[in-house]
Parts: C-alpha cells; sequence; structure tokens
C-alpha cells in the first residue's frame, strides 16, 4: 500500500548520495556553481533565485542576452549570453515561465570568457533572464521571447 | 554508448573558441508517449572541459537544454596543436569524453 511512498524516500536518498558523491568527486565544480540537483525541479523563478542565494540581483547593461525576439520552434532557441562584468564567476540561465525555469548553470573559471551560446527548450513565450554572479555578487538581465511552437511537450 | 561529441576548437588572437555539438536525447520527463505514459527523463547532467588539466568550463544541466545539445564558449591562454577534452554527464550515469586538437 505503501510501496510508492518508500520508493520516493528511497529514491530521495539516493539523490542525496549522488550528490555528496558529486561533491567528493568534484569539489571545484561545486564551490565555483553551488547548486543542488534539486534547484532544477523548482517550479518558480523566485525558487531559484533562494536557492542559488540571489534574492535580488541588481540589472546590469553589461550582461548582453543575444536571442531572437520570436522564435518559431520553441524545442530549439537559440540563446547567447554575454558577460562585461569583470570576475565573472558564474552565468545562469533561467526561462521564467517553464514548468521548471532553471536551464543551465556555467562555472567561469579565470581566463574563461563571459560568453556562453547554447540552445534551450521553451515551452511559451517567456522572459529569458541571465544571471550572473560576478566578483561575489548577482546581476542580471532579461529579454522576452515570442514562442509560436511550443518545445515542452515534445 | 552515445554517439561521439563534434568538437571543434580555434585559437585566434590567444583566445580560444570551442564549439560542441553533443548527440543526446535530452527527454524532460514531461512528455507523454502514445500510449499516454510518462517517458522518463534522460538528460545530460554535467558538462566539463578541460585543457592541460585545467578545468576551462564546467556546467550544470537541466532538461530544458535541447536535444542534441549545442554548446559554445572562448577561453585565453591555449596553444594550437594542444588539445582540448570535453566530457558530459547524464542523469542514468552514462558519460562521454572527447577531445579536439585546437587549430
Amino acid at each position: 500500500m505503501n510501496h510508492s511512498r518508500r520508493k520516493a524516500i528511497k529514491t530521495g536518498g539516493g539523490v542525496l548520495a549522488m550528490l555528496f558523491a558529486a561533491g567528493v568527486i568534484g569539489p571545484e565544480v561545486v564551490l565555483a556553481q553551488n547548486l543542488g540537483e534539486s534547484a532544477f525541479s523548482m517550479k518558480t523563478l523566485a525558487e531559484v533565485m533562494r536557492a542559488v542565494g540571489a534574492q535580488s540581483p541588481a540589472t546590469s547593461d553589461a550582461i548582453v542576452i543575444k536571442a531572437p525576439s520570436i522564435a518559431e520552434n520553441g524545442a530549439v532557441v537559440p540563446v547567447s549570453i554575454e558577460s562585461k562584468l569583470p570576475g565573472t564567476e558564474s552565468i545562469t540561465l533561467l526561462v521564467e515561465k517553464n514548468p521548471t525555469p532553471l536551464v543551465a548553470s556555467f562555472g567561469i573559471p579565470a581566463g574563461t570568457e563571459g560568453n556562453i551560446s547554447t540552445r534551450v527548450k521553451m515551452g511559451q513565450t517567456s522572459d529569458v533572464y541571465a544571471l550572473v554572479k560576478a566578483d561575489g555578487k548577482f546581476y542580471m538581465a532579461k529579454q522576452e521571447i515570442k514562442i509560436t511552437l511550443g518545445g515542452c511537450g515534445g | 554508448m552515445a554517439d561521439p561529441m563534434r568538437i571543434r576548437a580555434a585559437v585566434r588572437d590567444g583566445v580560444v573558441n570551442v564549439k560542441v555539438l553533443m548527440s543526446h536525447e535530452m527527454e524532460t520527463g514531461q512528455r507523454k508517449d502514445a500510449a499516454g505514459k510518462l517517458v522518463p527523463a534522460h538528460y545530460i547532467r554535467s558538462v566539463s572541459a578541460t585543457y592541460q588539466g585545467k578545468t576551462v568550463l564546467s556546467a550544470q544541466w537541466g532538461p530544458a537544454i535541447s536535444k542534441n545539445p549545442y554548446l559554445e564558449f572562448n577561453f585565453k591562454g591555449g596553444q594550437k596543436g594542444d588539445k582540448v577534452i570535453v566530457i558530459w554527464e547524464d542523469n542514468k550515469g552514462e558519460k562521454r569524453s572527447d577531445e579536439a586538437t585546437i587549430a
């Protein structure tokens, strides 16, 4: 009767163990970004911001999001983020109206430039946020991308 | 085993531009199959790139990165002829490591 509950608890423990293992294997990666797997399952932007430690990041002109303002296919939306902020440590990409807003987080070691390009899925028209940690502080920029065909339902 | 990544690395004015195309389903876990059952999530969870043993990029991904993920970044100080190694790991523990020579 309680099998699914037990299974859920077991799985939860497994996830924790995996996180722990990840921490042991790659401490520098964890330190650089400090994001648990759980952040990827959070449902709102505010939750993710809190989890990342960026309650109210300042908007910065030094962060540029390069993306189409209208994307036909939400399954493949090209997004580039460029941070001109000195001491950029990480770049986090969020899509506000996706089922889980956190898309990706990139750790930028010294010597690597603050520009990243990738392709993301978007379920519907939404604001896309670039959250940049530079010199220990959070900054952000956002841009709306209109979607004519959603990419999350497949 | 997943298909190999396609990696291009080229140096220009002391900056290495790296482009990576990975081959992966990137299943979100929100999609239903023809029978109406949820297709389990299967996506690349972490990516890292190293140059001469030093990490030049690390990334944590969720399932919202597009199928067959594309990634481009730039780092300083790479030499022509040296290798850049890219490694990914998905949520099922599958791993793939490929390398490219800087052109």
